[in-house]
């Protein structure tokens, strides 16, 4: 039993590092890529933000989802119910 | 949360994220408090494990009442503005409701190029209702159980007042619109022009043979990317709003350093309830302008 707390939260450990860290890049790519179109042609700013918070939205969309995934292992394991 | 006794972390976490569930408990069971149940009875969960026996027809008591609720405040409003509307120059509140509608009626333009009567509407309640549910959030996490415990007298109360964090809420939203998406396809390219979308993509080629071959791997491809439509818009919402409820209930386990923590996560949140809302609408108008669009 302690081996199955042990893995899951390393489990849960790499589900949340890497969901940040892709995210993290990502949202990098993405404001760089708002910025520079924004200042080649200053007047399209407004749509390309809009834009950029749609695409926002949809970078975290995995991220939120291991998120959750990760909770549920860390609040009510089902490796651990398996036991009983 | 009982007055009196202490609970542990553990404990107040588990407390904050269990619903009130309503259903029915099997004759022999042996409940909470010890006795067992004489005659198969529809009761409220009083623990996490009698809501999980409970099984599959159990209601989400919570979850159902405050976005009913929050539907209802949301058509009540619009439809009072909706009745005062005239040509003159709005204030106050009128103005703010016409910035909402002007605000979705442009996101759909922009998108949504075939002729159809639902779609705005249907946008501007999924993003009211979305948002508003979402709102629900930033009321303090031990609030309005605590008012549900005196009203009801019943010190082990559950209540989860945001219903984006219980999944089904969000799933029921997600299958409503893929349902939308099958019936528009169907509808403007008929049975055989929907199948033929899903298996004559991305793969495909004049030989009858080849087309025959390609079929099961497009199907495949284009299968899990129809079916990844309603379960990521889904998850997507709820992952965000569970994690945010999540961070507000660590944050409420630390002591007197709550309340900067919390204000400025309340901050942020603001942000992240607003964006979900909108990505939710802005996903549902592209779903539905792919599913009438012809190739």
């Amino acid at each position: 039993m302690e081996s199955i707390l042990a893995f899951t939260s390393l489990g849960v450990l790499l589900v949340l590092g890497m969901g940040a860290f892709g995210t993290a890049i990502g949202f990098g790519v993405l404001g760089g890529k708002f910025l520079e179109g924004s200042a080649r042609q200053p007047e399209l700013a407004p749509m390309l933000q809009g834009k950029m918070f749609l695409v926002a939205g949809l970078i975290d969309a995995v991220t939120m989802i291991g998120i959750g995934i990760g909770m549920w292992f860390t609040l009510a394991n089902p490796f651990l119910a398996y036991l009983q | 949360m009982a007055s009196g006794e202490g609970l542990t972390s553990n404990e107040y976490m588990q407390h904050h994220l269990q619903n009130l569930v309503y259903g029915k408990l099997p004759i022999g069971y042996e409940r909470a408090d010890g006795h067992i149940v004489e005659q198969a009875e529809w009761t409220f969960a009083h623990s996490p494990k009698e809501a999980v026996d409970m099984g599959f027809w159990a209601y989400n008591v919570d979850t159902l009442g405050v976005s009913i609720v929050l539907g209802l405040v949301f058509s009540f409003l619009f439809y009072r503005v909706a009745k005062k509307a005239s040509t003159g120059v709005p204030s106050g509140f009128t103005n703010f409701i016409e910035m909402c509608v002007e605000f979705v009626n442009t996101n759909v333009k922009e998108i949504f190029h075939a002729k159809n009567n639902v779609i705005a509407p249907l946008s501007l309640t999924i993003f009211c209702w979305v948002v508003l549910m979402n709102t629900m959030d930033l009321i303090p996490v031990d609030i309005i159980p605590l008012i549900a415990q005196t009203v009801t007298g019943d010190p082990h109360l559950y209540f989860k007042a945001v219903p984006t964090t219980d999944p089904n809420i969000t799933f029921g939203m997600s299958i409503g619109v893929f349902i939308l998406i099958i019936y528009y396809s169907i509808k403007i390219k008929g049975v055989g022009g929907f199948l033929g979308e899903l298996t004559l993509h991305p793969f495909s080629s004049n030989n009858l043979i080849v087309k025959i071959m390609f079929m099961p791997f497009n199907f495949l491809l284009e299968g899990v990317s129809l079916i990844a439509k309603p379960i990521s818009l889904a998850l997507r919402l709820f992952g965000n709003l569970y994690a945010g409820e999540l961070i507000f209930l660590l944050i409420a386990m630390l002591g007197y350093w709550q309340l900067p923590l919390h204000f400025v996560w309340a901050v942020f949140h603001i942000l992240i309830v607003l964006l979900q809302a909108f990505v939710f609408m802005m996903l549902t108008i592209v779903y539905l302008s792919m599913a009438h669009e012809h190739h």
